[in-house]
């Protein structure tokens, strides 16, 4: 863990300076683009990519960076957020290579954001037509549970086969009487691609529908790039009697009063004083500042 | 014979004609022809290496013959030459109008979800999307194999042989399939156990009037559920007929040896 901060600390790499605007060479950054441009026009579908070595582990999220290294041009402004937060280690670290490979500007402003990537959350504050949402994805298979077998999910893909993406949430309500998925929760895209929105909370899934923002995927480890291109339907799969539901949350945000949105719980002391504030920091400063206030109680 | 006659009259719902698969050069099976008619249950029988499982998978459109033609009755009456079909109109009608049993049960179920799970798949797959209803319907079907409905909820790992066998068997019944394929579908099973397996199987054909291809190298498999067989030697039918006429009164030397036990494994 430590070896890996250290590793990821780059204002101790001050070679990287000498290399390529965004790190990537402009051939790879073409390669990308062409997968990102065939993801746009194949919604939902997951396009294979060759994958390059990013100066940092696969678990932190390369696909997402090298998906941004081959969009990001000097007129960009960039936000990166990591649960929802931009000041994480992650989010710090991706931010600074980015700086420090392209200079361009930066943000924790959603609004003010032409390119965000993120790991965990979609922004509380809507997404606008021109802004870019670039997500680092895990595991983008969402067949892989039930099926190990790549040939056979890229067939199930090409012909729907989606049987077993119900089996999953069938499995969740016979288990626990509701569909307990609350994370990487599956959508179908305009109608044709069951897709993962991984890692993100269901309670974001919504957002991606008919979003006015380009949203792309990308997942270094294995190799794919996906996307879904502005106002696109992306519906969550469900049963007609167990219909999709957000997460709901029995309290406002302790600190912004805000009972709209996605909640993290902080510890407070170790006396075990514990509160629940907006997992989306950039959200709920805002708010704070145009006059909102919680309950703030420990 | 007036059965014979209607038999005849009547539209084979698989014709398979001088199928030959090969394995490189070593023979898999070898011009194999016959009819299956609606309602049928045809046994494979032969020792162990025959071509039994790979004239199933052929037959079953999971294996590329090598020569030959296998038409089946679509639905809407008109044969189809199988290996003709698109991929995805073979799976489809693999998962809709067909069963595949497999000997070893854990090769047909998911062994990570319930057994509502594994009776419900099909149902799912074909669109249907009210929890309710399909968790009645597998209810019903673990019902129809005898496997207590307070089990609805259980993994497969956690039943024995039968009940797994049986599990697999609702699996692929519950969307009505005409046509069920079985590769010794009692192999490994204790003699008790299969006997009750048997009797479920027969019932079965018998209530919903399936048409079966059953590959076993067990003569009282074949007696019991079939009432044509056929008998493979190096990949060739060297016997065919009404199962009671084959088993009693065996013509070919080789499926003498076989009905005197001689042979038997
Ligand atoms: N995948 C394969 N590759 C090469 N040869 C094969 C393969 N599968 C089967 N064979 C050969 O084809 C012949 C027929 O085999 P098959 O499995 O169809 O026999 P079987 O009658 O089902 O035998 P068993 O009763 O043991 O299951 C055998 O000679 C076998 O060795
Ligand atoms: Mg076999
Ligand atoms: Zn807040």
């Amino acid at each position: 863990m430590n070896t890996e901060a250290r590793a990821f600390d780059w204002a101790e790499a001050p070679a990287i300076a000498t290399y390529n605007f965004a790190y990537l060479d402009e051939q790879s950054k073409r390669m990308i683009r062409r997968a990102i441009l065939k993801g746009i026009a194949v919604p939902g579908y997951q396009v294979p990519f060759a994958s390059r070595e990013m100066p940092m582990p696969y678990g932190w999220g390369t696909g997402g960076v090298q998906v941004t290294a081959s969009i990001i041009g000097p007129d960009d402004t960039l936000k990166v957020i990591d649960q929802g937060a931009d000041d994480t280690t992650n989010a710090i670290s991706i931010r600074k290579f980015f700086q420090r490979t392209t200079g361009v500007r930066t943000t924790t402003a959603t609004t003010e954001a032409s390119i965000i990537q993120t790991r965990h959350r979609i922004p509380e504050t809507p997404l606008t037509a021109g802004q870019v949402l670039v997500y680092q994805v895990p595991i983008p298979e969402p067949l892989r549970f039930l099926e190990p077998r790549e040939t056979e999910t890229r067939t199930m893909h090409a012909l729907e086969e989606y049987g077993v993406m119900h089996v999953k949430l069938y499995e969740d309500i016979a288990r626990h009487g509701h569909i307990a998925t609350t994370y990487a929760y599956p959508v179908m895209v305009q109608g044709r691609y069951v897709t993962d929105p991984s890692p993100t909370p269901k309670f974001d899934n919504p957002k991606m529908d008919q979003c006015p923002a380009l949203q792309l995927f990308g997942a270094g480890r294995e190799m794919r790039i996906y996307a879904i291109p502005p106002w696109t339907e992306v519906t969550s799969l469900d049963f007609e009697d167990h219909p999709f539901a957000v997460q709901a949350f029995d309290r406002p945000c302790a600190l912004c009063g805000a009972d709209d949105v996605f909640l993290d719980e902080v510890i407070m002391d170790d006396q075990g004083g514990r509160m629940f504030v907006c997992s989306d920091t950039d959200h709920c400063n805002g708010r704070q500042q145009a006059g909102h206030a919680g309950e703030q109680e420990t | 014979m007036p059965a014979m006659q209607d038999m005849a009259a009547e539209q084979p719902l698989m014709s398979v004609r001088d199928l030959t698969h090969m394995y490189g050069n070593r023979t898999g099976c070898r011009d194999v022809g016959f009819d299956l008619y609606p309602g049928e249950v045809l046994a494979i029988v032969g020792e162990s290496g025959s071509g039994k499982t790979t004239l199933l998978n052929c037959i079953a459109a999971r294996l590329q013959r090598t020569s030959g033609t296998v038409a089946y009755q679509m639905r809407d009456g008109r044969m189809q030459d199988l290996h003709a079909l698109s991929e995805a109109e073979r799976r489809f009608l693999a998962r809709t109008d067909w069963g595949f049993v497999h000997q070893n049960p854990a090769d047909g179920l998911r062994m990570s979800v319930s057994a509502g799970a594994n009776v419900g798949e099909r149902l799912m797959a074909v669109g249907q999307r009210h929890y309710g209803r399909i968790r009645e319907t597998a209810t019903d079907w673990l019902g129809r194999v005898e496997i207590d409905h307070d089990r609805i909820d259980d993994r497969p790992g956690t039943f024995s042989g039968g009940m797994r066998q049986r599990l697999q068997i609702a699996r692929n019944l519950v969307t009505g399939p005409r046509l069920v394929f079985m590769d010794e579908p009692t192999g490994g099973l204790d003699v008790s156990v299969q006997a009750r397996l048997l009797d479920l199987l027969r019932g079965l054909v018998d209530d919903l009037g399936l048409s079966a291809v059953v590959v076993t190298h067990d003569l009282a498999v074949a007696r019991l559920l079939s009432q044509r067989m056929m008998v493979m030697k190096n990949g060739r039918v060297i016997e065919t007929g009404l199962t009671d006429r084959v088993l009693d009164d065996p013509q070919a030397p080789y499926t003498q040896l076989l009905v005197s036990s001689i042979l038997q494994v």
